[in-house]
């Protein structure tokens, strides 16, 4: 599959174009928490947003739903779903195309369903607001949804409260409230966080299926990396607001040019590794960052990194730019992989 | 839900039990007695002596206590020392005017309290949230009998647009039937009456109402801000609901269940007697018969009274933890 955005659809369903999120407290420095994020996601196609707690790919998701508060958050660039500009757009716009055009599901869904509500009400309420339904018509809607995404006896649930609901249950029925009107865009904000092992294997399944029998646009947002493997086409890694490396997903497990890329990969336990061996972390932790403007985020906690990293020499942020086909790297002094024909040397990089 | 109401209304037994006891020693403590204040200052020691006999005041205190409460099982609390009337029938007759009050007050603090404390949320720094904030400090801080007085002062004697005591004119002949005089006259049809009773609830129901006013704004606000940042109302913002169902099914259904518990509280000790309000509008509910007996040392009256009120407290109380179950599913008892 190309990894060229919007490829094989036509036209994207959902693109990003340099968008940045501020937020400003009275008498506090305004923090920048999206810096310049652009990628694109065409229908079928799932993208994954990697990084580690704080890295601004949750306030992506939010900016992106129009869902951010409007006082002391100011959000610029350029959001397109279907063709249409989302930035700037009123409240009310955005009202009709949230729940119908464009979804989320979110990480915990515990707090994510409202305690005192029944199921079926706040599914139905769904398919009230954005279709033409009779409230028996979106009744026995709700009961086919909830039978869809995996829920056994739905109509019982419909009449249950989210507390009558195991994990797996709960977040079954957010992603049911999230397919109700076959939204073009789904994104999932970390939703297997809250899950058991077998539980979020099986939420995973479900996305799967979905993209596959809706031709939804997914962005998955999530720090698990077995997460990616098992469900991105391409992924994009961020950190401290920027994208710093974007790849295919098979292109980015087997040669990672990103050294924060290579220490998540190095991080991951492995089961065929022996007994007792350490794990490998990354040093210093995401608040060890520096801002852009004063060189590479990651430079005080990268083992590739040379003075040029930390000092602005150009006068620019480091830029991210092209590195072999489908791929983009910000980083002066990139991991180099000598047996895999990539990097510099341009013939037959990607396969 | 039967089993624990059954729990709940024996639980009532060592209640009542314990504060007999306690009034019962209480009320022998107090300095003067009956005798004393029934035949004034200056009544000689045998005039005491004979009341004393009479009422059966000489006799040992366990066989007092005893007496009482072999009647008090019978509702019988014997008759009041002022009056010469049965207590039962007394509480029987001045409880619907506490009644009364009790339900114009919480209107009163539930009406506005809520809608302000709502807005005080949703305007969160503005100048309207700081105002509810200071305004609510000050109506729990102000003396229930200032606030009483003040409001008599103003509307009815100055300005005279209300009337400032009593609960009905008593030139108005109302028909009673039930001692809630404003059902009384919806019931008989004497719409002037019924009017009457109304405009005279409505001075007290403020000052009885202010403190649980500012207590259901101060919770309200608390509790709206808790709850707009809760995932479950990001989620129906994600489903792009219109604002409207949002802010009543998502916002303040959820906001309203620590409310309620503040209400039912609140319910049950204004039900427990006004005192100080009742008497400074001269109301004629149980607070201002607690009020006259407690000067008249008429133990009779104490001891029934509030032994019946403690049942109204804990029954009200039971009645909340009920209502509670129909609020929040998660409570819900089986």
């Amino acid at each position: 599959m190309s990894s060229v955005p919007g490829g094989p659809a036509g036209a994207p369903v959902l693109e990003v174009d340099d968008l940045a999120v501020t937020f400003a407290r009275r008498g506090e420095q305004a923090t920048r928490a999206v810096d310049g994020v652009s990628f694109a996601v065409g229908a079928s196609e799932t993208v994954g947003l990697v990084g580690e707690s704080g890295c601004g790919k949750s306030v992506t998701s939010l900016a992106i739903m129009g869902l951010l508060p409007r006082r002391g958050v100011t959000v610029s660039g350029s959001v397109r779903l279907e063709g249409q500009e989302l930035i700037g757009a009123s409240d009310s716009r955005l009202r009709t195309l949230r729940g119908a055009h464009m979804a989320m599901v979110f990480q915990d869904p515990l707090s994510s369903l409202n305690p005192t509500v029944q199921i079926g009400t706040q599914v139905t309420e769904v398919l009230l607001e954005h279709r033409d339904m009779s409230k028996s018509e979106a009744a026995t809607e709700a009961a086919d949804l909830l039978d869809r995404v995996g829920i056994p006896d739905p109509s019982r649930r419909l009449k249950e409260y989210p507390h009558q609901l195991s994990g797996g249950m709960r977040q079954r029925a957010l992603i049911a409230m999230a397919l109700a009107c076959s939204p073009r865009l789904l994104i999932a904000d970390e939703p297997t966080t809250a899950l058991d092992v077998t539980i979020q294997a099986q939420i995973l399944e479900l996305l799967r299926e979905l993209v596959v029998d809706t031709g939804t646009a997914l962005v998955m947002i999530t720090h698990d990396l077995g997460v990616v493997a098992g469900l991105c086409d391409r992924v994009h890694v961020m950190y401290s607001g920027k994208i710093i490396e974007t790849a295919d997903r098979h292109e980015l497990f087997a040669r990672p040019r990103q050294p924060y890329t290579g220490g998540l990969l190095a991080s991951v336990p492995r089961l065929d590794a022996g007994r007792g061996t350490p794990l490998t972390p990354i040093r210093g932790s995401a608040r060890d960052a520096i801002p852009w403007a004063e060189g590479c985020a990651f430079a005080p906690r990268c083992d590739n990194a040379q003075d040029d990293c930390l000092t602005e020499v150009s006068g620019s942020v480091v830029p991210l730019e092209y590195d072999g086909p489908g791929r983009e790297l910000r980083c002066r002094h990139p991991l180099e992989h000598p047996p895999a024909p990539s990097g510099a040397t341009a013939a037959g990089a990607a396969r | 839900m039967l089993r624990f109401i059954v729990r709940r209304l024996l639980q009532l037994i060592p209640i009542l039990l314990g504060l007999s006891i306690l009034l019962f020693a209480w009320l022998r403590a107090l300095p003067g007695g009956p005798a004393q204040a029934a035949l004034g200052e200056r009544a000689t020691p045998e005039a005491i002596a004979r009341y004393n006999e009479l009422f059966g005041l000489d006799e040992p205190l366990i066989v007092q206590y005893l007496r009482f409460l072999g009647r008090a099982v019978r509702l019988d609390f014997g008759t009041s020392a002022r009056t010469g009337r049965p207590v039962t029938t007394e509480f029987l007759e001045r409880m619907p005017g506490t009644i009364e009050l009790t339900i114009f007050a919480m209107i009163f603090a539930i009406g506005v309290g809520i809608p302000l404390g709502y807005l005080a949320a949703r305007k969160h720094g503005s100048w309207l949230d700081s105002a509810s904030v200071i305004g609510s400090l000050l109506g729990v801080a102000i003396p229930v009998f200032f606030l009483a007085y003040l409001l008599r002062l103003v509307f009815a004697v100055e300005l005279g647009w209300l009337p400032g005591s009593g609960r009905q004119d008593v030139r108005i002949d109302a028909t009673r039937i039930t001692n809630f005089y404003v059902l009384d006259g919806l019931l008989t049809r004497e719409w002037d009456a019924a009017w009457d009773a109304v405009l005279h609830l409505i001075l007290p129901a403020i000052a009885l109402g202010t403190i649980p006013l500012a207590i259901i704004v101060r919770i309200t606000r608390a509790s709206v801000l808790d709850v707009v940042n809760e995932d479950y109302v990001r989620t129906a913002n994600a489903k792009g609901l219109a604002t409207s169902t949002v802010r009543r099914r998502h916002i303040i259904r959820n906001a309203l269940l620590p409310v309620s518990t503040t209400i039912g509280l609140q319910t049950g000790l204004l039900l427990s007697g006004a005192v100080l309000t009742e008497s400074v509008f001269s109301f004629g509910g149980v607070g201002s018969a607690l009020y006259d007996a407690i000067f008249a040392r008429d133990f009779a009256v104490l001891q029934g009274f509030i032994l019946m009120l403690a049942v109204v407290y804990v029954l009200v109380n039971l009645l909340v933890d009920i209502s509670y179950g129909l609020l929040d599913p998660r409570v819900r008892v089986r």
